[in-house]
């Protein structure tokens, strides 16, 4: 049932959809202003300006708000596949194959799009490793396929510390910020724009069935949904859209665990209502996040994940603090 | 003894058996819950479904919805078997309480008892003005009226529950399978809950199907008892016919005696 709230939320987020695209633009280490980039927007100029703008600013915000949305949205099915709340895009395993693959492509001298297919090869192996493992003829239990996640995971996370202790230092450093998630090397092409799209409409046509799924196995299966079906697609669609944001900017964390969690907590508990919130605010909440990770040491940069945990953790039990004194009133 | 008192005077310009199994048994591993079980409940009629645990009531429930598979025999859900009907269409017609749900993700209230009306949507359709009466109404019939609001998560057991039994009310399946009704429910809203279902399977000519522990609940509300004595055994008959002392001390391995007390009868283990 979509009420006034939802389409409060949603028109809110829209606009710090729009507030977070221009302070993107206009932060980093040469300044543009909110003034010059409107000003730019409409009537582009030729020079400095133009050029840092276009050639840098615009790919890499895009890029951050496709990453953003592709991991929140990858947040929002994983909870309802594995129907736990501390469920994560990474938690199956996808980000450890993704950077074992990146951080050999690096111990192999190999940089840009090299790095970046590797990962998505990767991450590809990692997903079929733990459907070829998990998956049992008749059914999937939530249990076992997070068991398997969990360890082929721990297994990905060996072999990460063991590429990093060998490798030389200068490899170490591009391996650690690879890992931390970083979008300075980041473009997002329009294949990652289209498996956004792609995901996010599959997601709205399952939308209500993933209400129902949220409610168990059982439930669902007695209220129409064909529970097998319907996992498979929910275990590749968000393979896949996690996939892509690896390949784009290596592990950021936190986005895909908290932003669905954050608007469940602010009323959008309905994934016709939570899937386009959570696309919206975790793209605003990665933009936002790396202009901060480029500005705030700048000329140097910060790894985004590290902002997105120092910005999102106090954000997020703040929210979990008034929701919960709300329910006890 | 797996024969079926009920339907003597069937005719046939009636409207098929809400539900019909010929010949059906279940197997669980290598254990036999019931072997040719030839079930009818017309339109109107309540039966129940006892016996020891791990006789095989719930797993009788799950074959009905056809979420596992039976062995052998036909089942017919309306006059049509259960095979040819899809997930969804199934859906529309038979609704199922489980002994257990889950609740571990956030939703309202109001948000819950509207997933019964899922099966009745088509894909890109919201909820209509009638759909929220629909679960209104269910909400009422459980007294939840006023925590149509609140997050799932919070609530008691026995609200939890009754909030499932409005999702099922609203769901309006023309059979209704309830495993462990009473569970966690005072004994005013045990009572209360099965008496507006089965207000709704008298009058409209449905079906309700409820497997139990609780003899007195069965005795008071179903038409029929089926009466699981394990080992693919079982007895099948009118309510008063079936529930005797003798037949339940049998089944449940211990002494159960039945007292009447103005026209009602209670039965206690001895």
């Amino acid at each position: 049932m979509i009420t006034r709230h939802h389409y409060i939320l949603l028109a809110l987020l829209l606009v710090l959809t729009a507030f977070s695209f221009l302070v993107s633009f206009s932060s980093g280490s040469i300044d543009l202003g909110l003034g010059a980039v409107l000003q730019q927007l409409l009537s582009p100029e030729a020079g400095l300006q133009q050029q840092v703008l276009f050639e840098l600013r615009i790919p890499r915000s895009v890029a951050a708000f496709i990453t953003g949305g592709l991991l929140a949205l990858s947040g929002v099915i994983m909870q309802v596949l594995l129907r736990n709340p501390l469920a994560d895009p990474y938690i199956l395993g996808i980000s450890g194959g993704a950077a074992v693959a990146a951080l050999a492509a690096i111990l192999f001298g190999l940089s840009g799009a090299w790095v970046s297919n590797a990962a998505f090869g990767g991450a590809m192996l990692s997903i079929l490793i733990v459907f070829g493992l998990a998956r049992s003829r008749y059914q999937w239990s939530a249990t076992r396929l997070l068991l398997t996640g969990v360890v082929v995971s721990a297994g990905w996370g060996a072999m990460i510390n063991i590429l990093l202790t060998t490798s030389s230092n200068n490899s170490v450093y591009s391996m650690l910020f690879w890992l931390m998630g970083d979008l300075s090397q980041s473009r997002a092409g329009p294949l990652s724009a289209l498996i956004l799209l792609a995901g996010f409409v599959l997601m709205m046509l399952q939308a209500r069935s993933l209400n129902v799924l949220a409610r168990g196995d059982l439930q669902a299966a007695g209220l129409g949904v064909d529970v097998a079906r319907l996992k498979l697609i929910l275990y590749f669609t968000t393979s896949m859209l996690t996939a892509c944001a690896v390949t784009i900017a290596g592990s950021i964390g936190f986005v895909g665990l908290v932003i669905p969690h954050m608007l469940r907590l602010l009323g959008a508990r309905d994934h016709r209502v939570l899937i386009p919130a959570s696309v919206l605010l975790g793209g605003s909440f990665l933009m936002i996040a790396d202009s901060f990770a480029r500005s705030i040491v700048a000329p140097l940069q910060l790894p985004v994940g590290v902002v997105t945990a120092v910005i999102g953790v106090p954000t997020f039990l703040l929210i979990l603090r008034r929701s919960q004194q709300r329910s006890a009133e | 003894m797996a024969g079926n008192s009920m339907n003597n005077s069937k005719d046939d310009t009636r409207k098929p058996p809400v539900l019909q199994t010929r010949a059906l048994s279940i197997t669980m591993g290598a254990r036999e819950l019931f072997r040719d079980l030839n079930l009818t409940i017309e339109a109107g009629q309540c039966l129940g479904v006892l016996g020891q645990n791990g006789t095989g009531k719930t797993s009788l429930l799950h074959t009905l919805i056809n979420l596992r598979p039976s062995d052998s025999g036909a089942i017919m859900i309306l006059g049509r078997e259960l095979n040819a009907w899809s997930r969804r269409e199934l859906a529309t017609r038979l609704g199922i309480l489980f002994q257990s749900g889950n609740d571990d993700m956030p939703a309202t209230v109001m948000e819950t008892a509207l997933l019964g009306r899922h099966p009745h949507l088509a894909r890109w359709r919201w909820e209509n003005a009638e759909d929220v009466a629909q679960a209104h109404a269910a909400l009422t019939a459980m007294q939840l009226d006023g925590l149509v609001e609140r997050d799932i998560t919070t609530l008691s057991g026995g609200e939890r529950q009754r909030v499932a039994i409005a999702t099922l009310l609203a769901q309006r399946p023309q059979l209704y399978l309830l495993d462990e009704p009473g569970n966690h429910l005072d004994i005013a809203f045990q009572i209360r809950s099965l008496d507006v279902i089965r207000q709704r399977v008298v009058t409209e000519g449905l079906g309700l199907c409820m497997a139990t522990h609780d003899i007195n609940l069965a005795a008071r509300f179903c038409d029929q008892i089926l009466l699981l004595t394990g080992d693919g055994e079982f007895l099948l008959g009118a309510t008063h016919v079936i529930l005797t002392p003798e037949n339940l001390s049998r089944a449940y391995g211990c002494d159960i005696r039945q007292v009447t007390y103005e026209g009602g009868s209670v039965f206690f283990p001895g």
